[in-house]
């Protein structure tokens, strides 16, 4: 068997039929309550008061949750967080107070009737305010947070967390700068706006188990947090994930959990379900987060990478939840993928008054390259060199380091020089990058940019695999993976079939996850799915392989070691006329006379990452994450130069991801990417008024990409292994969203003459950009 | 999910639902009529709408007409924007329609419900605005017909209790040269940055706008001012755009200045395709 | 009327069930039905993720009163026979999540329906109005050409047939 051809994905039929559930699609019973947030109508506020009677007095409203100063204060690396704001609000739609009422509409009208005071507070807008001197705290109480050990916020300012880089000679590499360039860049933060909003249920069972159900990526996360933050025996918490609509890291934070675990709470334990509005998981629930930059770089003047020199201001929003090791991923990739010998960042999660950031698609990543790799067009620019080739010259390769300092070899960083070729050729590069169209109004234009990623995760991170039989010599396929869209479940099933050489639609797998009987899988991110849980698969079918031996040798009298299994059925290798089929032996052979042997069969595999460290205080040299992909990018784009409208004709994306093990999936995971990529970098941000409030949290003034809009699209992939992996598959479910902001910046900016630095792209911005540029 | 509730009647006749609407309103139910429906029940939800009963008018034969007569076209105002739009009995209309929400809210939007709504754009006035149509109005004091620009003041002018039943249209502008173009921030779908809608009648450009201003509007004043043969076309856009009816938008669709900037693009466009009598379609 | 019992024809089945006026046809389908295909994307109007299909038109049910939706025939995803529309979905890899199908596929099972041999402006002006955030639009726009070819050919072969 080979990986060839594409396997549909298993779950396929439930999901085109409808059958497929959610998290929202459970529970529609009368003894399920439903709970509605009150979310805060101020950015930045003291809560006066709040007064619930109005609510308590609508029929079927049974509480009101508000703030309290013995719930715990929550957060990943910091717990600065309350679950729901006690004190003081630090966003525009902040959870107040939840109301839980027998029907969902009974607990919008108690909502309506909970009437919150707020005494405001002046806004930090925007991160280079919150580092301002003199500027609003948005935790006073910082320096008394408990915190993880390996991040550090700095008490009495707005910066939660701030990680240094420092290799080489910073000033050795100006000195062999001949020419330099600077420049800034800025976005705002912005949505995942997966299809389906939040959604939790929780309920706590007479014997004090607790039972939560949600739209997560992180079950197993929230009953570690959970355990945590309530000190409750995580033994007694069960979370189930069922089948995620669309994450994109805005599900891995634990926040509606929390706040249905205390509904519940406050009602004796009766089941209760948050669920998200579009208007609530917009700004209520984490976003993508925004950031500021300064890029500044050097090279000799035949085009030689020699120094570079980045600030990177990570817009964490109101807490710090994944914003610190955002701000910490973006650190590790701080330069582009290119061999550069002299490397200075610092890049600082800052809070402000806007909504809180979680992990987005990418983990910082498109972001950092947005700043990177447009100071690379610049620089290509002021050298008068074409800027593919300005990549192509400096290019990471084997033997090159990392700005953390790690040795890379060709199966942890794969091939950057064929992906940059395969480009050149699929972009027809050497026609020219821009050119009017025959009226002169129009322009086209072509840019690229080079990605890598690697992730930034937690060192102990591990995945478990279970596989059992079914008396038909079918496979259970048990994984604490959720399938949030990317189809891994169905390329887990793949793996363990290739091995065991058997039909992969024989290998059942369990899509929804359920922490108490399924083996962990630390969380559903980072694109480690394939990587973490695959490898535990083939640890689970090798320890199947060696009990099938066992077993088989007894029967077929013979040792383990001259046996083979494959095609449902354990044979001698020199003799395959001679077999047992595994339905026989799946649960112990029995002889005619009835004696019986064995037992049942049950395969188990685990995996955690290897030699992977904390980075280094001061140099932040370390290991943060296992191997790389790299990448080429680019798009086409046709403005009209009067009124500065566009379209994307073609995106285009080639990608090292070691082994393509699904080939319309893999293509379907980039390709996906690059339409929330262009998304993100030309129309998607939150709109603030002058006090932070957000003007646009639905999806007809939050508007993602739609069918019609879409482009193009040119995929190829190179395929050089990562040797450690299953197969040699690299991460792939991020990387086609990560070049695409950069490459659009880099084409319109050439297209309409003059340097676009600021996301979204909209017509608008560059009308101004270029009025500005205009004005003596 | 609509938090409050609210009594739903369907009456099958205009002096039936005229009636009901003053029980209603007596009885302090603060009546609203409704049909499509779709602004009651998205503001419904987020209880920015207040009342107790809503009157369907869909059962309303004449507000489903969709006929073309000879001197008239007559339109109910419960016809769906999709029939609207496919009827193609004016072309003018039938675009300008098609760029209003998408193709399946359109299923459910009505002719009247955007005329009339509370969301400003309310974007079918501009082709009705051009063309001389007339409103028919039922009301507690009968039915009244009347010219919608005399009683326009960016929505239909209506008494407590009226509704508008009806649009028609003189035949002879259904097939005058037209141009109609809607901007947006960014995407294909949704609220407009600004929205033109034009028409050439005896040789003289009617002009109307949404998206520019709070509410949408046809002026005469541009129009002498596009169609002053006399000056330069730039010079004339430039002057025509400082006669606005009222302050510029500034929302989430973007700035007053770019606005502006776009209108005068869009005027510039609007007297290129209108120079000959051939149909231009943006 | 405030709260009653209607009547809704749903799927080919007559269903009784007891709703408040303001409870929109999304609302009486999941929670009164357990019809979960609609889903409450936006509830605004805005996504599709909740588009049935009534009475041959593609229709967002949060968009339209339950009280609505009497004497229309309604049919959500569940009421779908397995159609080649839905084989090409899985075929062409024309969802990821999931979430967003139901809808893209009331919305396209009635375009096609209605205008078998539409051209690619017609099949965006109808399939914008869904949103999916996982693909890039292609998967979705292949597995519809594709449904949408089948269906022309069945329609020639049943001309051909009424011909013979």
């Amino acid at each position: 068997m080979t990986f060839d051809n594409s396997m549909y994905r298993k779950e396929s039929l439930e999901k085109v039929t409808g059958a497929a559930k959610y998290a929202d699609d459970y529970g529609h019973h009368p003894g399920m309550l439903q709970g509605k947030l009150v979310i805060s109508r101020y950015a930045h506020a003291r809560i006066v008061s709040i007064d619930t009677a109005e609510a308590m007095k609508v029929a079927g409203v049974r509480a009101v949750v508000t703030g309290q100063a013995d719930f715990p204060l929550t957060g990943e690396e910091i717990h600065d967080r309350p679950p729901i704001a006690y004190g003081k609000v630090r966003y525009y739609g902040e959870p107040v107070a939840v109301v839980v009422a027998d029907t969902f509409q009974a607990a919008k009208q108690g909502a309506e009737r909970v009437v919150v005071h707020y005494d405001p507070l002046p806004v930090v807008r925007s991160p280079s305010e919150a580092i301002a001197p003199n500027a609003p705290l948005v935790h006073e109480d910082l320096a008394r947070y408990e915190k993880i050990q390996h991040v550090f916020p700095e008490p009495n300012t707005n910066i939660a967390d701030r990680t240094k880089i420092r290799k080489g000679d910073i000033a050795n590499g100006w000195r062999h700068s001949e020419v330099t360039v600077e420049a800034r860049y800025s976005f705002g933060p912005s949505d995942h706006a997966a299809m389906e909003t939040r959604c939790a249920t929780a309920e706590i069972r007479p014997d004090g188990q607790i039972l939560i159900d949600s739209s997560t990526q992180a079950p197993y996360m929230i009953r570690k947090l959970m355990g945590e933050y309530f000190k409750l025996d995580p033994g007694k918490i069960t979370v189930t994930a069922p089948l995620v609509g669309g994450a994109y890291g805005g599900k891995v934070p634990t926040q509606l959990e929390i706040v249905a675990y205390l509904a519940s709470k406050a009602v004796g334990g009766r089941p209760v379900k948050v669920f998200n509005e579009r208007e609530e998981d917009i700004i209520a629930s984490p976003v993508h987060i925004g950031l500021e930059a300064k890029v500044k770089l050097g090279s000799t003047k035949d085009g030689k990478l020699q120094a570079a020199e980045m600030t990177y201001l990570f817009d964490s929003g109101a807490y710090s939840d994944k914003g610190a090791t955002i701000s910490r991923a973006g650190a590790v990739s701080c330069t582009g993928p290119y061999r550069i010998d002299n490397v200075w960042c610092d890049s600082l999660c800052v809070y402000t008054n806007r909504p809180y950031a979680t992990a987005y698609r990418g983990f910082s990543h498109s972001e950092v390259l947005f700043a990177f790799e447009r100071t690379m067009d610049l620089l290509a620019e002021k050298l008068g060199m074409d800027p593919l080739a300005l990549r192509e010259n400096n290019a990471v390769c084997p033997g090159d380091t990392t700005p953390t300092q790690v040795a890379l070899n060709s199966s942890s960083i794969g091939n950057l020089p064929e992906c940059i070729a395969k480009l050149k050729a699929l972009m027809n590069w050497d026609e020219g990058r821009v050119h009017s169209l025959q009226n002169g109004r129009k322009v086209r234009a072509k840019g690229i940019g080079c990605i890598w990623k690697t992730s930034t995760i937690d060192t102990n991170a591990s995945s478990g695999v279970i596989l059992t039989y079914n008396p038909d010599g079918s496979l259970n396929l048990l994984s604490g993976l959720v399938e949030i869209g990317t189809g891994t479940k169905t390329v887990l099933a793949r793996m363990a079939a290739e091995r065991l050489k058997m039909d992969a639609g024989r290998i059942h797998v369990r899509m929804e996850v359920d922490t108490r009987t399924m083996p962990e899988h630390w969380k559903t991110v980072a694109s480690r799915g394939t990587y973490m849980a695959g490898r535990a698969v083939l640890q689970a079918t090798d320890d199947l392989i060696r009990q099938l031996k066992d077993i088989g040798s007894r029967v077929l009298v013979c040792a383990p070691d001259e046996l083979e299994v494959g095609y449902e059925k354990v044979y001698i290798r020199d003799e395959p006329s001679l077999y047992c089929n595994i339905s026989d032996i799946a649960f112990g052979f029995q002889h005619t006379n009835g004696n019986a042997i064995g037992g049942q069969l049950i395969g188990k595999g685990t995996f955690t990452f290897r030699h992977l460290t904390h980075l280094d205080r001061e140099t932040g040299a370390g290991k943060p994450g296992p191997e790389w992909s790299v990448g080429a990018q680019g798009v086409e784009i046709e403005l009209d130069t009067r009124d500065f409208s566009y379209k994307v004709l073609k995106a285009y994306s080639v990608i090292d991801v070691g082994k393509v093990l699904n080939p319309k999936a893999a293509l379907g995971q980039v390709m996906g990417a690059m339409s929330m990529g262009l998304g993100f970098a030309g129309r998607e941000t939150f709109v603030f008024d002058s006090k932070g409030k957000i003007l646009n949290p639905q999806l007809r003034n939050y508007i993602p990409p739609r069918y019609g809009e879409h482009p193009e699209y040119a995929v190829e992939f190179v395929e050089t292994p990562h040797i450690d992996a299953p197969y040699g598959a690299r991460g792939i479910g991020e990387h086609g969203l990560i070049g695409m902001p950069a490459a659009l910046g880099n084409a319109l900016s050439l297209a309409a003459g003059v340097q676009l630095n600021k996301l979204p792209l909209v017509p608008e911005r560059i009308w101004r950009t270029k009025m500005e540029g205009a004005a003596p | 999910m609509i938090p409050f509730d609210f009594d739903y009647f369907k009456p099958s006749a205009a002096e039936e639902a005229v009636r009901l609407y003053q029980t209603l309103r007596e009885q302090g139910k603060r009546p609203v009529y409704f049909a499509g429906g779709t602004e009651i029940i998205t503001l419904g939800r987020l209880n920015r709408i207040d009342t107790e009963a809503v009157i369907d008018i869909k059962g309303i034969e004449e507000c489903q007409t969709l006929r073309l007569d000879s001197d008239d076209l007559v339109m109910g105002s419960a016809v769906t924007l999709s029939r609207l739009q496919e009827s193609g009995f004016f072309p003018l209309l039938s675009q300008t329609v098609s760029e209003i929400a998408d193709h399946t809210a359109r299923n459910k939007i009505t002719l009247g419900g955007n005329l009339c709504g509370r969301i400003y754009y309310r974007e079918t006035a501009l082709p009705l605005l051009l063309s001389d149509t007339e409103m028919v109005v039922a009301g507690p004091s009968g039915r009244r017909r009347v010219p919608l620009n005399s009683a326009f003041d960016g929505c239909p002018r209506l008494a407590d209790g009226e509704f508008v039943l009806q649009l028609i249209t003189p035949s002879v502008f259904l097939g005058l040269p037209y141009y109609t173009v809607k901007i947006r921030r960014q995407w294909e779908v949704g609220y407009p940055l600004i929205t033109v809608a034009a028409l050439k009648r005896a040789g003289q450009i009617r002009a109307a706008f949404s998206g520019v201003c709070l509410f949408p509007f046809r002026s005469e004043r541009i129009e002498e001012i596009l169609n002053d043969g006399g000056i330069e076309k730039g010079a004339r856009v430039a002057e025509a755009v400082r006669h606005l009816p009222g302050p510029v938008s500034e929302d989430v669709e973007g700035s007053p200045d770019y606005r502006l900037y776009r209108l005068k693009n869009a005027l510039l466009d609007v007297m290129q395709a209108l120079k000959g009598e051939e149909h231009a379609r943006s | 009327m405030r709260a009653a019992e209607i009547r809704l024809e749903v799927n080919g089945e007559v269903r009784s069930i007891y709703v408040r006026s303001s409870d929109t046809l999304l609302h009486a389908l999941r929670d009164k039905l357990g019809l979960t295909g609609a889903k409450p994307g936006c509830l605004n109007g805005d996504c599709g993720t909740c588009t049935i299909d009534a009475d041959g038109m593609p229709m967002k049910s949060c968009l339209m009163l339950a009280v609505e939706a009497q004497g229309l025939k309604i049919t959500t995803v569940e009421g779908l026979a397995y159609s080649s529309l839905q084989a090409e979905f899985v075929d062409k890899f024309a969802f990821q999540c999931g979430y967003c199908t139901p809808g893209f596929i009331m919305n396209a099972n009635a375009l096609i329906r209605k205008h078998p041999d539409a051209d690619d402006a017609t099949i965006t002006e109808w399939l914008e109005s869904n949103i999916c955030r996982c693909t890039g639009y292609k998967e979705i726009e292949d597995a519809v050409k594709s449904a949408m070819a089948i269906a022309r050919s069945r329609l020639a072969d049943q001309k051909g047939d009424s011909q013979a």
